[in-house]
C-alpha cells in the first residue's frame, strides 16, 4: 500500500500538477470526457496491426491493450474548493513472446504508425533479453473468447452527474461537520472509468468499461488547551460501483455497536461528517489502553486491510517466487507449505475466496489484462492453504493448467503482471449478530475502520491500528479507546480466529491504491468480512509525549 | 524530444504566452528520457525505456484558474491549450486561496546534470544488471534488483516576467541479495546525479557480504536498545520528521510542530543540540533543483540548528496570511555528522545492535510522530566492540523526533536516495549514528 500520495492530494493547496495522474496523462474538460475516442471496429483494426507486425516478426504471442484511462477529483476544504481535475489518458500497449522472453512497448499515438513501432520495440526489447533468459516463459493455454464485452453494472455513471452537484455535496458535508464543533475538514471525490479494448494473437477482442468511486473525508479535532489532535476518516469504501453509491440509502445504513452508523452497499456522506466529528471529539477524551491480551472484534471496514496484508499479499505467486524480492517482498507460504496439504493457516473456521467478479467490487472484471475470464477459487479451506493467486506464465510452476485471471496493469504504457484479486473472509455458517459476539467477550477491544498499518517482508509480524475502538469488559461495551494497535504473528492470528458473524454482516471495502513491481504500479481491490473474533490478541499503548 | 534546451524552452513558452487573453498565465514545460532494468531468481525479468515532455498551462481571472496540458508544439495545438485552460478557468469557482504567479526570482546555479547519466544506453543497464548477478550466483545467492535512470529538464515561465529552467539526471540502483538456502539476506541502495559514481559490482558485494553474514539469525529479547543506524534506515525516519515541518499544520494544532496552548515550536528546541540539519541546493554531493515547480527559489536554509527549529515551510498563500516570507519545499536535506566510521563506532559500543534498513515505515500517531516499522536485510548484535551474531529482525516503535534526543554519536555521512526524475531529485546526506533506547515491540521471523 502506498498512501503517502493521496494523504498529499487531501491536504493539497492548488492545481492539477501535484495529483497523481497515470503517465501521459492530460487535463481535460468534463465534457470531453463523455464523448468515445474510437468505435470498438476501430480499435479491432488499430488492434490488427499490432497482432500482425507482432507475427511477422517472429513473436509466438502478441497482446495488445488500447486504453483510455479517466480520472476526475474534487477536492474542498471547510468553506473551499481546493482543486477540480479531470484527466484522460490514451494510448496502446504491445506485449510479445519471441525466444521465450517477453517484450513491451507502448506509445500514446493510437495509429496504425504508432502502434506498429510500440510492437518493434516490445520485439527488439524481447529479442535483446532472450540474451539472459534462463526461464523461457510457458502461458496456460486460455480459450478464444472472439468478439466480447463487459462493463461494471453501474447505475448512474459519475462522470455525468454535474461538478456543481459533486462540489455542493462535499461542501454540505464539511458544513455538518463543521457544525458539530469539527476543526477542520478535507474531503475528495475520485472517479475512475477505465475504457480498455484487449485482443491476443489467440483470438479474443475484448472490450470492457470499468467505474470506481471514492468519496472520502479527514475531519480534524484540535484541542488547543492539551495539545491534542485527533482525525477520524470517512466510513465509506472505495468502489466498483457508480454514483449511486452515494446515494445513502436507509437500507445500507447499519446500526452497530457503541451507537455508531455503518455502510454498506451506498453512502451517506453528509450524515457521517456529522457523525465524525461527534466522534472525534471522543477520540480525544476516550482512556488511554492498559497494554496487554485482548480478544479483538473486528468490524469489516477495519478487518479489510487485516486481510489485504495478512492474506491477500502472501498468496501471491510471484512474491512467493521471488520475483518481488528487492522491492514489495517474498512470502512465509512457501511452495512446500502448500504442497503438504495440511499447513494450518487459520482455525477450522477460516475460509478465503479470491474472486474477480464480485458485483460492487474493485477487482471485478469480465476478463483480465492478458484475456482470461475471470472466476472466483478458494486459497484457504476450512483453515488449510490449498492454491495462490496466478496467472499465464506462472500457473504452469504450480501443476495448474488454468490462469486464475487476475493479471492487470495500471495503464496502457505500463506492462500487465500478476496482481492481487480481491480476497475475501467468507461468512460464518452461525448466525451471529456483532452484538451477540461483543456479549461472549470478558475483556476485549471492538475496533471499527482501518488505520495504521505494518507488515514484515514475508508477511508474518504485522501490527494494526484504527480509528474508533471500543473497551468491552463482560459483554458490554464500556467506552471509547485510544492510543491502540495489536501485534500478531500472521498464523497465529488467524488461528486464533474464533467466531465470524453471518452474511447479514457481510460488507467489502479496499483500497484503489495497492503498490508493487518496479517501476511501482497501482492496483485497486476490494475485501469482504463479516465482524471476526481473536482470541487473545496482543495489544499494545501507542501514547507517548515528546 | 524530449530534452529541450534552454533557450527551445524559452522560445515555445514566450509562444504559448502570447496567446494568453486572461489576466495572467503561467505555464510549466517538462520533459524526460528515462531507462529501467529489474531482475529476480539472478536473471532479467523486465526492462524498458520512456520518454515523455507535456505542457501545462494556468490561466486565471481573479481568483478563479483552470489547467490544461498537452504534449504537441505545432503553434495552433498551444493555443489550442491555451483557450481551454481560459475556458476552464471562466467555468471553475473562485479559490480564495489562489496566488497570482510570482514576478522574476533570482536563482543560483544548477549543478543537478551529469553527462554521463545521459548517456546511459540499454546496453550499459544489462551489463549493470550482470555485474550484480554473476557474483551473487557465484556464491550461492539469489539476486532481486533494481536499476532506474533518468535525464530530463523543467522550464517554466509566466505573465509577470518570470523564467526557470533546470535540467537533471538521476540514478538509483538497490539490490536484495538472499542466500538460497533462505537464511540470509542483504540489500543496498546507491543513488548519484552522475552515473560514474555507480558501481553495481561494489554495492552488490556489500549486500552479498550481508547475506552470508546474516544466515541463521538469533532471537533476542524485544526492548529498548542502543542502536547503530546505518543512513538509509535513519534517513528514512528522519526523512519522515522532515515531510511534517509544515508551517500551515503547526499553526492549525495538527502537526508535532503545534504548542500545547496554540502556536508553534518555531525557534524551540526539539532534539539534542548536535543535530543540525539544512537543505543547499548548490551541494557537490546531493545537488538539488535551484527553484521550486512553482518558481520559488531555493537557497542554502537551516532546518534545524542546535536542535532548534529554524524554519518550517510556508507555501505562498499561508505565508501571505501569516505576514511571512514563503519557505519553498526543501530539495534535498544535509544532516552533518561526524568523523567517526562505522567501525570506530561499533568498536565504541559495549551493547547493541546494528540496523542495515527499515522497511514497511508508517506512521501511527501523527501527534507525537510515532512510527512502526520494521528491520531488514541485515540486523546484528554488538557486543564489547565486535559485532557477535546476526539477529532475527524487530518490529520498533518509535518516533524520530525521541530518537534525536537520544543520540549519542553521529558517524560519517552517507548519500541516500529519494526519487529523482526532473525536479532535482530528493536525496538526502545522513551520517551513521548511534541511538540509545531505541524501542522494539516485538520479533519478525522474516527474512
Amino acid at each position: 500500500m502506498k498512501r503517502r500520495d493521496f494523504i498529499q492530494l487531501a491536504g493539497m493547496g492548488a492545481g492539477a500538477m501535484m495529483l497523481p495522474m497515470p503517465a501521459f496523462s492530460r487535463t481535460v474538460d468534463p465534457a470531453e470526457m463523455l464523448v468515445p475516442l474510437m468505435d470498438v471496429k476501430q480499435k479491432k483494426a488499430l488492434a490488427d496491426v499490432a497482432l500482425n507486425t507482432a507475427r511477422s516478426l517472429g513473436a509466438t504471442y502478441a497482446d495488445v491493450r488500447i486504453g483510455r484511462y479517466l480520472n476526475q477529483f474534487v477536492a474542498t476544504r471547510e468553506k473551499k474548493v481546493q482543486g477540480i481535475t479531470n484527466t484522460e489518458s490514451f494510448g496502446t500497449g504491445v506485449r510479445v513472446i519471441v525466444n521465450g522472453t517477453w517484450g513491451f512497448g507502448a506509445s500514446n499515438e493510437v495509429t496504425p504508425d504508432g502502434i506498429k513501432k510500440a510492437t518493434e520495440r516490445a520485439v527488439a526489447i524481447a529479442k535483446a533479453n532472450s540474451k539472459f533468459q534462463k526461464e523461457p516463459v510457458k502461458l496456460a493455454t486460455t480459450p478464444s473468447y472472439g468478439e466480447v464485452s463487459w462493463k461494471t453494472p453501474i447505475q448512474k455513471n459519475g462522470f455525468e452527474v454535474s461538478i456543481k452537484d459533486k462540489v455542493d455535496l462535499l461542501l454540505n458535508a464539511n458544513a455538518k461537520a463543521m457544525e458539530k464543533g469539527a476543526s477542520f475538514v478535507n474531503s475528495l471525490l475520485f472517479l475512475v472509468n477505465e475504457q480498455k479494448y484487449f485482443a491476443s494473437t489467440e483470438g479474443s477482442y475484448i472490450d470492457q468499461d470499468i467505474h470506481r468511486t471514492w468519496p472520502n473525508f479527514s475531519v480534524s479535532m484540535v484541542d488547543r488547551q492539551s495539545g491534542q489532535f485527533k482525525n477520524r476518516s470517512a466510513f465509506s469504501a472505495p468502489v466498483g460501483m457508480g454514483y449511486e453509491y452515494l446515494d445513502g440509502k436507509a437500507e445500507d445504513k447499519i446500526q452497530g455497536p457503541g451507537g455508531i452508523i455503518l455502510y454498506n452497499k451506498s453512502y451517506d456522506i453528509v450524515e457521517d461528517a456529522a457523525m465524525a466529528a461527534e466522534q472525534a471529539k471522543q477520540m480525544i477524551a476516550a482512556k488511554s489502553v492498559e497494554p496487554g491480551k485482548y480478544d479483538l472484534v473486528l468490524e469489516p471496514s477495519h478487518m479489510w486491510l487485516t486481510i489485504h496484508e495478512s492474506v491477500g499479499h502472501p498468496t501471491e505467486l510471484d512474491r512467493v517466487l521471488g520475483y518481488e524480492a528487492n522491492y514489495a517482498g517474498t512470502s512465509f507460504l512457501t511452495l512446500d507449505k502448500w504442497q503438504s496439504k495440511n499447513f494450518k493457516f487459520g482455525s477450522k473456521i477460516v475460509n478465503f475466496m479470491a474472486d474477480k467478479t464480485q458485483v460492487g467490487s474493485l477487482g471485478a472484471v469480465g476478463f483480465d489484462d492478458e484475456g482470461v475470464k475471470c472466476k472466483s477459487w478458494e486459497l484457504i479451506k476450512d483453515g488449510v492453504l490449498v492454491n495462490y493467486q496466478a496467472i499465464r506464465d506462472q500457473v504452469n510452476i504450480i501443476g495448474q493448467k488454468e490462469s486464475h485471471g487476475c493479471c492487470y496493469s495500471q495503464s496502457w504504457s505500463d506492462v500487465q503482471f500478476q496482481r492481487m484479486a480481491n480476497v475475501s473472509l467468507q461468512a460464518g455458517r452461525e448466525q451471529v449478530t456483532p452484538e451477540q459476539m461483543i456479549s461472549g467477550v470478558d475483556k476485549g477491544i471492538y475496533i471499527v475502520k482501518d488505520g495504521s498499518f505494518s507488515i514484515d517482508q514475508q508477511r508474518y509480524n504485522f501490527q494494526f491500528g484504527g480509528v474508533l475502538f471500543f473497551e468491552i469488559k463482560n459483554g458490554k461495551i464500556a467506552g471509547m479507546l485510544k492510543d491502540v494497535a495489536y501485534q500478531a504473528n500472521t498464523q497465529e492470528f488467524w488461528n486464533s480466529c474464533a467466531q465470524i458473524c453471518d452474511e447479514r454482516d457481510y460488507r467489502l471495502n479496499g483500497a484503489f491504491n495497492d503498490g508493487k513491481g518496479q517501476p511501482s504500479q497501482s492496483n485497486a481491490v476490494s475485501h469482504g468480512s463479516a465482524t471476526t473474533r481473536f482470541n487473545g490478541v496482543n495489544v499494545i499503548n501507542t501514547g507517548r509525549t515528546i | 524530444m524530449a530534452i529541450l534546451s534552454k533557450e527551445e524552452a524559452r522560445k515555445i513558452l514566450e509562444k504559448v504566452l502570447s496567446f494568453s487573453k486572461a489576466d495572467g498565465c503561467e505555464v510549466n514545460l517538462n520533459g524526460s528520457d528515462g531507462g529501467n532494468i529489474r531482475y529476480a531468481r539472478n536473471s532479467v525479468s523486465t526492462s524498458g525505456e520512456d520518454s515523455n515532455i507535456s505542457l501545462a498551462v494556468q490561466s486565471y481571472y481573479g481568483k478563479k484558474a483552470g489547467s490544461a496540458t498537452i504534449n504537441e508544439f505545432d503553434d495552433a495545438s498551444l493555443e489550442k491549450v491555451v483557450r481551454r485552460a481560459e475556458e476552464l478557468a471562466k467555468l471553475a469557482p473562485e479559490n480564495p486561496e489562489f496566488m497570482e504567479p510570482l514576478g522574476p526570482q533570482t536563482y543560483g546555479p544548477s549543478k543537478t546534470w551529469s553527462e554521463a547519466t545521459a548517456k546511459i544506453t540499454p546496453d550499459y543497464r544489462a551489463q549493470a544488471a550482470a555485474n550484480s548477478i554473476g557474483p551473487a550466483s557465484a556464491k550461492d545467492i539469489t539476486a532481486a534488483g533494481f536499476l532506474e535512470d533518468n535525464r530530463g529538464f523543467t522550464a517554466m515561465m509566466n505573465s509577470k516576467g518570470l523564467f526557470a529552467y533546470n535540467q537533471s539526471t538521476n540514478v538509483d540502483f538497490t539490490v536484495t541479495m538472499r542466500t538460497n538456502d533462505g537464511t540470509g539476506s542483504g540489500w543496498v541502495t546507491r543513488n548519484f546525479n552522475d552515473v560514474s559514481k555507480l558501481d553495481t559490482a561494489e554495492a552488490s558485494k556489500v549486500a552479498i557480504d550481508k547475506a552470508l553474514m546474516s544466515r541463521n539469525a538469533k532471537a533476542i529479547e524485544p526492548g529498548k536498545y542502543t542502536v547503530i543506524l546505518e543512513p538509509a534506515a535513519a534517513g528514512d525516519l528522519i526523512g519522515l520528521m522532515l515531510f511534517g515541518m509544515n508551517a500551515r499544520q503547526a499553526d492549525e494544532g495538527r502537526s508535532y510542530l503545534s504548542k500545547k496552548g496554540g502556536g508553534t515550536k518555531l525557534n524551540e528546541k526539539i532534539v539534542d543540540e548536535r543535530v543540525n540539519i539544512y537543505t543547499d541546493p548548490q551541494h557537490d554531493d546531493v545537488p538539488a533543483s535551484p527553484w521550486m515547480p512553482n518558481g520559488l527559489a531555493r537557497k542554502k536554509m537551516d532546518l534545524i540548528r542546535g536542535g532548534v527549529v529554524k524554519n518550517l515551510i510556508y507555501d505562498r498563500y499561508w505565508a501571505s496570511q501569516k505576514n511571512v516570507e514563503a519557505v519553498p519545499l526543501p530539495g534535498n536535506r544535509i544532516m552533518e555528522g561526524g568523523s567517526a566510521s562505522l567501525e570506530d563506532m561499533i568498536k565504541d559500543t559495549k551493547k547493541g545492535i546494528l540496523v542495515t534498513r527499515f522497511w514497511y515505515i508508517r506512521a501511527v500517531d501523527p501527534q507525537t510522530l510515532l512510527y512502526t516499522g520494521l528491520t531488514r536485510d541485515g540486523t546484528f548484535y554488538i557486543e564489547n566492540g565486535v559485532i557477535k551474531h546476526p539477529i532475527k529482525n524487530f518490529r520498533f516503535n518509535e518516533s524520530p523526533v525521541i530518537m534525536l534526543n537520544n543520540l549519542e554519536t553521529l558517524g560519517k555521512q552517507v548519500r541516500v536516495g529519494g526519487g529523482g526524475g526532473p525536479g532535482g531529485g530528493g536525496s538526502s546526506l545522513i551520517p551513521y549514528m548511534k541511538i540509545r533506547d531505541f524501542t522494539f515491540t516485538s520479533l519478525s521471523d522474516a527474512v
